[in-house]
């Protein structure tokens, strides 16, 4: 009799475990982790070099994943919310980067001599309201004409690296100035690189306005059910675009961050596939992709441990351009181990299991 | 009494709103393609007066039909299909190594060409119709391994050296009493690829199995309402999973016309083409939410975005970026058009 309560609250602990929404990005990390072990046990050292601007920095593998993983997390913010009150994805991100990197370029170049900072001040806000304009755009085909979130943003998706360039004239401006490599960088004194402090920033500010607004209640809400949203007084349409300008913030802040990390714009190459990588976050976090539920901070350790297959995949020497190919498999793999279907199946074989083991 | 009223209210409108949502979407479609096309020959001149104008815009877009016909299917079933574009840059990259590299024959490489649209289109299929997956998440997977698979397959752009193969690509069917005659006074005969004939043969196939065939009627029935097609006894699950299978079929017949009309194998080929599909099967009048749509809309879909494009190009906006922003306008402006057609449709 005891032995069987023992056994109850065993099972009861590795299902809740298992239920844990933490639970799927953990396991890959791990499954990662053990991976990179056994290939290079040196993945994990962490060395302080001196960078080319003759400053001593972390580098390191992990660092890597740090650095480059946090312009995924930034994302993974504003798609979490996207996904959660539309109920489906904006593939346009890696467009709208480059539309919010074209612009910063632009009015820095165009800024005279003076005060670097406060003219990058301005560019910068410039893009925000540029990108948060483009997200709105999205925002009101999905919300107010009732496109398919994925189709509506099918439009920036092709047109965005066009009109990028088109701000520019195709021109590839550099700016020279020191300064802005701080923010895809480090600055001089910080051996940490800078995005990872970016995304902390960004991290605390959406949890504190999740904390004190009532935004994430009203996101999943309307994810849930748009018509008794509306019956409880809220507006669901606004709710969408405000997601969509949401991860139109997100899109300019990242831009700022691909811009400062080579001072220029490759508008055919910049943010290239990172939508991919985004909804990947999001997925491996277990969100539901269909809307509702959300948990932000799944989402955001989901975007470092897909940072962490990426940098992984490149150690193997896989090149850039097939790097899509594996991600995909990861992709079929995570939604056929969350699809109703499959849980069903499998929730059957355990219980035929189960059910052996008593006999 | 009530019978006045709408005569009253004037009869062309009232034509309107008794034709079916498909009826519709397909005349706005056709009445805008010749406009454009009229437009063009008045204020454009020169190349768009030729008949051969008309036979090179089939001869660039064969390849787009068949995509934009397999799109229109699933899009009618209330499905999505972006992996079309990676299938055929893949399809034209394996071919390619296969004819080149490996000194292949012509025959095998179209049956490879199947075969990888097919695999795509049963995988794809599966998941989306029997696990229940979101098809646009299954297909953007599917997209982004065909893209990274070409290049695993070949990362460097080449022509074919292929003798067969040459042949069948200057294989060209001769249009009568269409040819011009040039600024010597030679008589050039009009000609369309072969290409374009298999497109032409796809439409017609297509268009009667969704006329008059069983299967073609539970396609629609099963976009408009799924809940009562099941009611009706259809098998949903089995209708999805056909329309991917079929569109997975004609993305790899539209990845080897497109190879055909090429001649080459690149990672770079079909850059979107799964945009331009679906944007010429939305033009065409098939509605996203299913249920709705025709293929000979689509056709006139393909043919009115090509001619945007040509006449984008034919004004000296030749730069990329023209291109890529005409596309997606147009792409914004029928999709908001059938929205308000839509919701103004349900008021009526």
């Amino acid at each position: 009799m005891q032995k069987n309560e023992v056994k109850k609250s065993n099972d009861n602990f590795f299902m809740n475990i298992v239920r844990n929404q933490m639970f799927i990005p953990l396991l890959a990390l791990a499954i990662l982790a053990l991976f990179n072990l056994i290939a290079d046990p040196g993945f994990i050292k962490i060395s302080i070099k001196e960078n080319n601007m003759g400053n001593p920095v972390l580098s390191g593998f992990l660092i890597t994943v740090l650095d480059s993983g946090s312009e995924l997390a930034i994302l993974a913010i504003g798609m979490t919310l996207v996904t959660a009150a539309s109920g489906g994805q904006d593939i346009s991100v890696g467009a709208a980067v480059a539309i919010a990197g074209s612009v910063l370029l632009r009015i820095l170049r165009g800024a005279g001599t003076g005060n670097f900072g406060a003219m990058l001040l301005v560019a910068f806000l410039v893009s925000c309201i540029v990108a948060m304009l483009f997200g709105a755009f999205n925002g009101v085909l999905v919300a107010y004409f009732k496109i398919q979130p994925m189709i509506a943003t099918l439009i920036l998706y092709t047109a965005g690296r066009s009109i990028a360039a088109w701000i520019n004239n195709n021109e590839l401006p550099v700016i020279s100035d020191p300064f802005l490599g701080y923010f895809g960088g480090f600055i001089p004194g910080i051996p940490i690189p800078t995005p990872f402090f970016i995304a902390i920033i960004c991290v605390v500010v959406i949890f504190l306005v999740l904390k004190f607004t009532n935004l994430g209640l009203y996101t999943q809400t309307v994810g849930i059910n748009e018509n008794s949203a509306r019956l409880n007084g809220l507006n669901p349409k606004m709710i969408k675009v405000i997601s969509f300008v949401v991860l139109g913030l997100c899109v300019a802040v990242v831009g700022l961050i691909k811009v400062s990390r080579i001072s220029t714009i490759n508008y055919s190459v910049i943010a290239k596939d990172i939508e991919m990588d985004a909804i990947l976050a999001v997925a491996l976090g277990g969100n539901a992709l269909g809307g509702g539920k959300f948990n932000m901070a799944a989402s955001i350790f989901g975007a470092y441990v897909i940072q962490f297959l990426t940098q992984t995949l490149y150690k193997f020497k896989v090149s850039a351009d097939a790097l899509p190919a594996y991600k995909a498999v990861v992709v079929i793999v995570l939604v056929v181990i969350s699809a109703p279907a499959v849980k069903e199946w499998m929730g059957n074989m355990t219980k035929k299991f189960k059910v052996k083991e008593v006999a | 009494m009530s019978n006045n009223k709408t005569k009253a209210s004037g009869s062309f409108m009232d034509k309107i709103n008794n034709l079916t949502d498909t009826n519709l979407l397909l005349m706005i479609t056709i009445v805008i393609f010749f406009i454009m096309y009229i437009a063009a020959m008045i204020f454009q001149g020169g190349g768009f007066r030729k008949p051969q104008a008309f036979f090179d815009l089939l001869n660039a877009n064969g390849a787009l039909i068949v995509l934009a016909c397999g799109l229109s299917l699933v899009m009618i079933t209330g499905g999505i299909d972006i992996s079309v574009g990676g299938v055929t840059a893949l399809v034209s990259m394996c071919c390619a190594v296969y004819l080149d590299h490996m000194g292949g024959n012509v025959f095998v490489s179209i049956l490879i060409a199947l075969a990888i649209g097919l695999a795509f289109g049963a995988f794809q299929g599966f998941l989306v119709a029997y696990l229940d997956i979101q098809p646009f998440i299954v297909t953007l997977a599917g997209m982004f391994f065909a893209r990274g698979m070409t290049t695993i397959v070949n990362n460097k752009p080449f022509n074919v050296a292929n003798e067969d193969f040459s042949k069948l690509k200057m294989t060209r069917v001769i249009v009568p009493f269409m040819g011009s005659t040039n600024r010597k006074g030679d008589y050039i005969d009009a000609y369309i690829e072969i290409g374009v004939i298999v497109a032409l043969l796809v439409v017609v196939a297509m268009f009667c199995i969704l006329r008059w065939t069983k299967l073609g009627r539970s396609f629609y029935a099963v976009g408009g309402n799924r809940q009562s097609a099941l009611m009706l006894g259809i098998n949903v699950k089995r209708t999805r999973f056909l329309s991917h299978l079929i569109c997975g079929l004609l993305a790899g017949i539209g990845g080897y016309i497109y190879f055909l009309h090429v001649g080459s194998g690149s990672p770079s080929h079909a850059m979107g083409a799964e945009m331009d599909a679906i944007a010429s099967s939305i033009i065409g009048g098939t509605m996203l939410t299913g249920g709705v749509g025709n293929i000979a809309g689509t056709l006139f879909g393909v043919m009115s975005l090509g001619t945007i494009l040509k006449i984008v190009a034919a004004a000296g906006l030749g730069e990329a970026w023209w291109v890529g922003i005409t596309r997606a306008l147009m792409l914004c402006l029928f999709l908001v058009i059938q929205s308000v057609i839509m919701s103004r449709k349900k008021k009526v």
